[in-house]
């Protein structure tokens, strides 16, 4: 009996020390602070990427004229006698690559998406799912590496007159890169579309076919073209690809067929060559990772933009 | 009475029309196939073009200037040295802010904004980082180009997938385990390291993973940073200069002798094994401890 008052009493003696005990009520307190403070290291990457680029690409353009880098049309910064900074030619060069990028991933991506959302069995969708997620975590380099070795020899013996280094290739492959994101984006889009909307079409007559394209498709667009820009906005960033397999001839023409030069390969051949540090080449890097950073920016804002303010609430 | 539809007509018209449904159907199934097909052949010319080259030799040898001496060694190594840096750094930093975020952070404008910030940072081309990288740790902080320096970058590069993957599986802990933990006398922070994050850890430690496999592979940061590509040393601390297996499997590639192709295979299977060995761990864990409420 009295060993069970005791052991009573040392419980309540022990709530009582624990309620008293100072680290429980500092570690309460200190704790939100210090995640709040691991929380701002990714506001403050950001500030610092948008200081980097904004104080170098500054450095940058007092020795070479906005005017120049905006509009000029000749990019050749390794000149000797009178280098030139026009950065139009890497903008073209990557515009070339995205297009081609854009016209592989979108039409086969939206194929795949209908299909699996609308035409495939459950099984097969456990299969694919899988596979997508697996072509989705090759490194690029693997993929810059199959565009050079395997894709562009393909390539010349059906266009001849198709260079060792050219834009078609890297696009193509590109393409394949962005299309896992553009499947299970626009697919998690369709299949946030009601059933009973389906089924009333069905019951109407429609088709397979016409449920789709008449029905889920305008549904889920909103979805779909958020995908789509942010596929445009990876190819945009994408490096390995256009380094390897693009080339390194920033040229102001549409040409496809020969070689190129991106803003993300100049970035590259740049570093790798070890331009030294100080020199209008070195800050003509930030400037050009500068336009690519807006570029890709804007693309993400677009995309964000859409797939809040088109979506349709069911 | 006469007849308003003619069977015929819609007869001829309802068969059109299903004709073009199995024509559409198998168009979008050979889509399919063809992104099935992508994969296949990738890896299959790869294995040809690399699986000779794969000995022991391979991977006790220095990178060389001739192809048959040409080895992982310093790649593979600095690579996982690298990682070492990496994981912790990302890991930590990830989960805590997915804690912040989850458990404490109120709904107002400022976490609205870290938000936003976080899934803008996502989606900035990692060569950017490499820049940031480049100025901030190489310059900046004096590292050089050394294991730390790069192992920072890419945990920036990597702590916006790490903090989503994280909150998704916080936010999967149900309500009610949070309750009971409060109902007991609990505190805040007592019930988020006992019963929150024991439950979430699952889910945490596969993302972080496939986050993980994705800094190992990614090569254009390092190229920025300006890791050096032919080592014949291991690294000996984090300060100490490196290289990782993207960046050795690049200057392969670039190399114009062709047997450099096969050599630049061979290191792109040792890298695709790298990955495979983390995603089955990955998978591993989902499949055997996440729980489903």
């Amino acid at each position: 009996m009295a060993q069970s008052i005791e052991k009573e009493q040392s419980i309540q003696q022990l709530i009582e020390k624990s309620r008293n005990k100072k680290g429980k009520k500092i570690i309460e307190k200190i704790m939100p602070i210090l995640l709040l403070l691991a929380a701002l290291i990714s506001v403050v990457t950001t500030l610092g990427i948008v200081f980097t680029l904004i104080f170098e690409t500054f450095e940058f353009f007092r020795r070479v004229s906005i005017v120049e880098f905006l509009f000029g049309t000749e990019w050749y910064p390794f000149s000797s006698g009178s280098p030139s900074f026009g950065v139009l030619p890497l903008i073209l060069g990557t515009f070339k690559v995205t297009l081609i990028a854009i016209g592989v991933a979108v039409p086969i991506g939206l194929s795949v998406a209908i299909y699996l959302s609308e035409y495939a069995s459950d099984k097969t969708r456990k299969i694919m799912k899988p596979i997508l997620e697996v072509l989705a975590g090759v490194p690029t380099i693997v993929y810059g590496f199959f565009a050079l070795t395997f894709v562009t020899p393909i390539l010349q013996t059906l266009i001849p007159s198709l260079k060792l280094f050219n834009a078609l290739s890297p696009g193509i492959v590109v393409g394949i890169m962005i299309l896992p994101s553009i499947i299970s984006l626009s697919e998690d889009a369709m299949n946030s579309v009601p059933n009973a909307i389906r089924e009333g079409a069905l019951a109407l007559g429609a088709t397979k076919l016409e449920v789709s394209l008449k029905v889920v498709l305008p549904a889920a667009l909103s979805g779909i073209v958020a995908s789509i820009v942010l596929g445009i906005s990876r190819a945009i960033g994408e490096t390995m690809i256009v380094s390897l397999a693009g080339g390194a001839t920033p040229t102001f023409d549409f040409n496809i067929t020969g070689s190129i030069q991106t803003m993300t390969a100049y970035i590259v051949q740049v570093s790798s060559g070890d331009a030294g540090y100080g020199t209008t080449i070195y800050y003509s890097m930030y400037a050009v990772g500068f336009t690519l950073f807006i570029f890709t920016l804007l693309m993400n804002l677009v995309a964000q933009y859409i797939s809040k303010r088109f979506r349709e609430e069911y | 009475m006469t007849k308003y539809i003619d069977d015929t007509v819609v007869m001829k018209r309802m068969q059109s029309r299903l004709r073009k449904n199995k024509i559409w159907k198998m168009i979008f199934f050979l889509a399919t196939s063809f992104a099935l097909l992508t994969l296949v052949v990738l890896i299959v010319r790869i294995i040809c073009q690399g699986a000779g080259y794969i000995n022991w030799d391979f991977f006790n040898n220095f990178g060389s200037r001739f192809p048959e001496k040409a080895g992982v060694k310093a790649a593979l190594i600095g690579s996982i040295c690298m990682m070492l840096v990496v994981a912790p750094t990302s890991i930590i930093l990830g989960v805590a802010t997915a804690i912040y975020l989850e458990e404490y952070a109120k709904n107002n404008r400022f976490n609205d904004f870290i938000r936003t910030n976080i899934s803008n940072l996502a989606g900035v081309p990692s060569i950017v980082f490499g820049l940031l990288g480049l100025t901030i740790f190489v310059r900046m902080f004096g590292l050089g180009k050394s294991i730390l320096a790069a192992g920072l970058t890419m945990s920036l590069l990597i702590l916006p997938v790490i903090i989503v993957a994280a909150q998704e599986a916080i936010r999967a802990v149900p309500k009610e385990q949070r309750e009971a933990s409060y109902g007991m006398g609990a505190t805040k922070w007592q019930t988020i390291t006992r019963v929150v994050l024991p439950s979430a850890i699952p889910g945490i430690l596969t993302g972080s993973i496939l986050a993980l496999s994705r800094a190992i592979g990614e090569t254009a940061p390092l190229v920025v940073i300006g890791i050096p590509v032919i080592i014949h040393f291991l690294p000996t601390g984090l300060l100490s200069e490196f290289t990782a297996l993207p960046m050795q499997i690049y200057d392969w590639a670039k190399r114009p002798q062709e047997a450099f192709q096969y050599v630049a295979a061979a290191g792109i299977i040792v890298l695709m094994i790298v990955l495979v060995l983390m995603n089955s761990i990955a998978v591993l864990i989902r499949n055997k401890f996440q729980k489903r409420y």
